[in-house]
């Protein structure tokens, strides 16, 4: 009765249809159907008690004026690029989608083209994850995306895979849907930087099989009126490694979701994120759900967000710790630096835990800089504002730290300098 | 050098006087030693000439040469020359050592309309300062006073007292929680630096200290005054019959 009355009450979903193209169609029929019966997402969810949902789920984008970029992000990094405009894949910006132990291909060419690791996963990591909460937002993506790539790494190639998104107009709708396999042994550092749209939807699937490794940096740009919600779906199996760092500057809205299975044993999760936000339109909101269900794990969550002039960021993340998933190793940390006393940071850790022998332990914390740090450094002769910098860039260096690659994260470390000194108040 | 004349402050949150006139006037190339019992005001001074915030002067001037301390913010004090090494220092987490250093080098330099120091120049600089300290590379790159033992702290006070080369030094018992060795390095450091045109306010509990860094006046301070001011002596009879007999004498 509840399923059929929410389907009665979601008329945004009247008449949607899912495109037509190759063996994703039924996948995108499926999501469909899930869809429709969870309905898109309401601010009385509980899900979305802190982030009101509308504006990713309105009709149409509100719009957003694209940022030119100065310097192209890890400009120095020698990797293989492959541009999206406005969620549209554009070859002519791009590299050529060669890499040596990288299959890559399109998912707007995918048609009947046999790619049985593609069709075993595609919509299928997202399905898994909407149990035991529903994200609908993923379903809507799976059934209506029709951009992406579907990348599966059977070595160990030598650069990073970047996946570089760009926006041209003002009211842009990108929905892109990726599918990652990393194979048995093999390896890959996947760079995924800036708006894709006005409004974005982004699926990312990632399965990792056993002994693989997957490092994920994704700096999400700087666009002030940009609506974005993203789901990473990972799967990960014995001896495997999933390493995903997000960093966030502006933006209207942002609902970052990572959703982890953890299948195998000794395996490994570092989930990471860094956002800066200022002002009142900034909403800023990361959810996590790791879960373990395998024995000897290791998971670890550490999100920092620094926080001005009325800006808003929430964090949701969970642990859950199946029966059976023994010496499991969760670690969950969530921090905001508050500002000015406009500013807030709503929080919600939780665990969830049905086996008896393992080491979790979460924590969260707001606060405002630490006077006694900011009195030393100004009593050494640095201003005020320079005092200030230092102490926030410190504050965030420690998100930055889970990013393995020096360079990549030296990258980002100064794009947060650079950001604090030109909007230094 | 350093000039306080009728110094009264009180703290900003609570109607409570902790200084209540002080009057100490320290010459170039001075060292001059403040005494007194736990609450007579001691830190207070350094972190009111420093300028800490919590803190309202009410009367009174400090000067440091021409220019009026208290009229500028801390990192303005930095520059004209004053520095305080803490009695605790403060942990930055994710600030390097060194990276504090050059930032609170430069920004003097800047602030003085001085040329910035190269990142060569710099290197060079607080290698050789930090070799006579016995500070390692190690402690250079990690992130401020973090995980530094007590000594290793206060080792790093005087490092930052090198590389900044300021006029007027202020250590706020520098020797609390060192041993004899580490006091003795500490000492040696200080001592390093003394010259005709640096001069060194040390607030001591302890005449042992001042075995070492050698004071030309020594003060007592009590009730949020200097009570009574002397040669080196003064700090031996307070080290034998403690402040009772002094407190005596002034009621």
């Amino acid at each position: 009765m509840t399923v059929a009355s929410k389907i009665a009450a979601d008329p945004r979903l009247d008449g949607l249809t899912v495109p037509a193209g190759g063996w994703p169609t039924a996948a995108r029929s499926s999501a469909l159907m899930r869809l429709q019966t969870m309905g898109l997402p309401v601010k009385r969810d509980e899900y979305w008690r802190y982030t009101d949902p509308s504006a990713l789920v309105c009709e149409a984008p509100l719009p957003c004026d694209p940022l030119q970029t100065s310097t192209p992000i890890f400009g120095t990094v020698d990797k293989t690029r492959l541009v999206f405009v406005d969620g549209v894949f554009d070859a002519d910006q791009s590299d050529a989608p060669e890499l040596a132990g990288v299959e890559i291909t399109r998912l707007f060419e995918v048609n009947d083209l046999d790619l049985h690791w593609a069709q075993g996963l595609y919509g299928k990591l997202e399905e898994a994850g909407q149990s035991p909460v529903a994200r609908p937002l993923a379903a809507l993506n799976t059934a209506q995306a029709t951009e992406g790539m579907l990348v599966r790494v059977t070595g160990k190639p030598e650069k990073p895979l970047h996946i570089s998104y760009r926006q041209s107009s003002k009211t842009s709708e990108a929905i892109l849907h990726h599918v990652i396999k990393v194979e048995a042994g093999a390896e890959l550092t996947l760079l995924e930087t800036g708006t894709p749209g006005a409004r974005s939807n982004v699926v990312l699937e990632v399965d990792i099989a056993d002994g693989g490794t997957l490092h994920h940096v994704r700096p999400q740009g700087r666009a002030h009126g940009r609506h974005v919600a993203t789901h990473l779906f990972a799967r990960v199996a014995t001896e495997a490694t999933l390493k995903s760092f997000t960093l966030s500057l502006n933006g209207q809205l942002t609902r970052n979701e990572i959703v982890t299975e953890i299948v195998g044993d000794d395996a490994a999760v570092h989930v990471g994120g860094a956002c800066v936000g200022d002002g009142d339109a900034f909403h800023h909101d990361d959810t996590v759900f790791i879960t373990h269900d395998a024995v000897n794990c290791e998971s670890r969550q550490v999100f920092k967000k620094v926080l001005r002039n009325g800006a808003t960021g929430v964090f949701q993340g969970k642990i859950l710790v199946k029966a059976g998933a023994q010496k499991t190793d969760g670690y969950q940390i969530s921090q905001a630096l508050l500002l000015d006393g406009d500013s807030q940071f709503l929080a919600k850790p939780e665990l969830e835990i049905y086996a008896d022998d393992v080491a979790c332990s979460h924590g969260s914390t707001s606060g405002a800089i630490d006077e006694d740090a900011m009195f030393y450094l100004r009593s050494r002769g640095v201003p005020e504002k320079e005092a200030q910098n230092l102490l926030v860039i410190a504050f965030l260096g420690e998100a930055l730290d889970e990013i393995e690659n020096e360079d990549l994260a030296a990258d980002l470390q100064s794009r947060l300098e650079a950001w604090f000194s030109r909007h230094s108040t | 050098m350093l000039e306080i004349k009728n110094l009264h402050v009180q703290l900003e949150d609570e109607d409570k006087q902790i200084l209540k006139g002080v009057d100490l006037t320290v010459g170039a190339g001075q060292v001059h030693a403040i005494m007194g019992p736990n609450g007579s005001g001691k830190s207070t001074l350094s972190y009111v000439l420093s300028g800490k915030s919590g803190y309202e002067v009410t009367d009174g001037t400090a000067m440091l040469g021409d220019v009026d301390l208290l009229d500028l913010d801390p990192e303005e004090r930095a520059a004209a020359g004053l520095f305080l090494a803490f009695q605790y220092p403060v942990e930055i987490p994710g600030v390097g050592n060194m990276t504090f250093l050059r930032t609170a080098v430069n920004s003097q330099r800047k602030a003085r309309g001085e040329d910035e120091m190269s990142a060569g120049d710099f290197l060079k600089f607080i290698r050789e300062k930090a070799k006579s300290l016995k500070i390692d590379a190690d402690m250079l790159k990690r992130p401020v006073n973090v995980g530094f033992s007590g000594g290793e702290k206060k080792r790093n006070e005087i490092l930052q007292m090198a590389m900044l080369e300021p006029k007027m030094c202020i250590l706020d018992e520098t020797d609390s929680g060192l041993d004899v060795d580490a006091m003795k390095l500490v000492a040696e450091g200080v001592n390093a630096l003394r010259s005709e045109g640096r001069s060194f306010l040390v607030i001591t509990h302890y005449q042992r200290l001042l075995d070492h860094i050698k004071p030309d006046v020594v003060h007592i301070m009590a009730d949020g005054r200097i009570i009574k001011s002397g040669g080196p002596e003064l700090a031996l009879e307070v080290e034998n019959n403690g402040y009772a007999d002094l407190l005596a004498e002034v009621a």
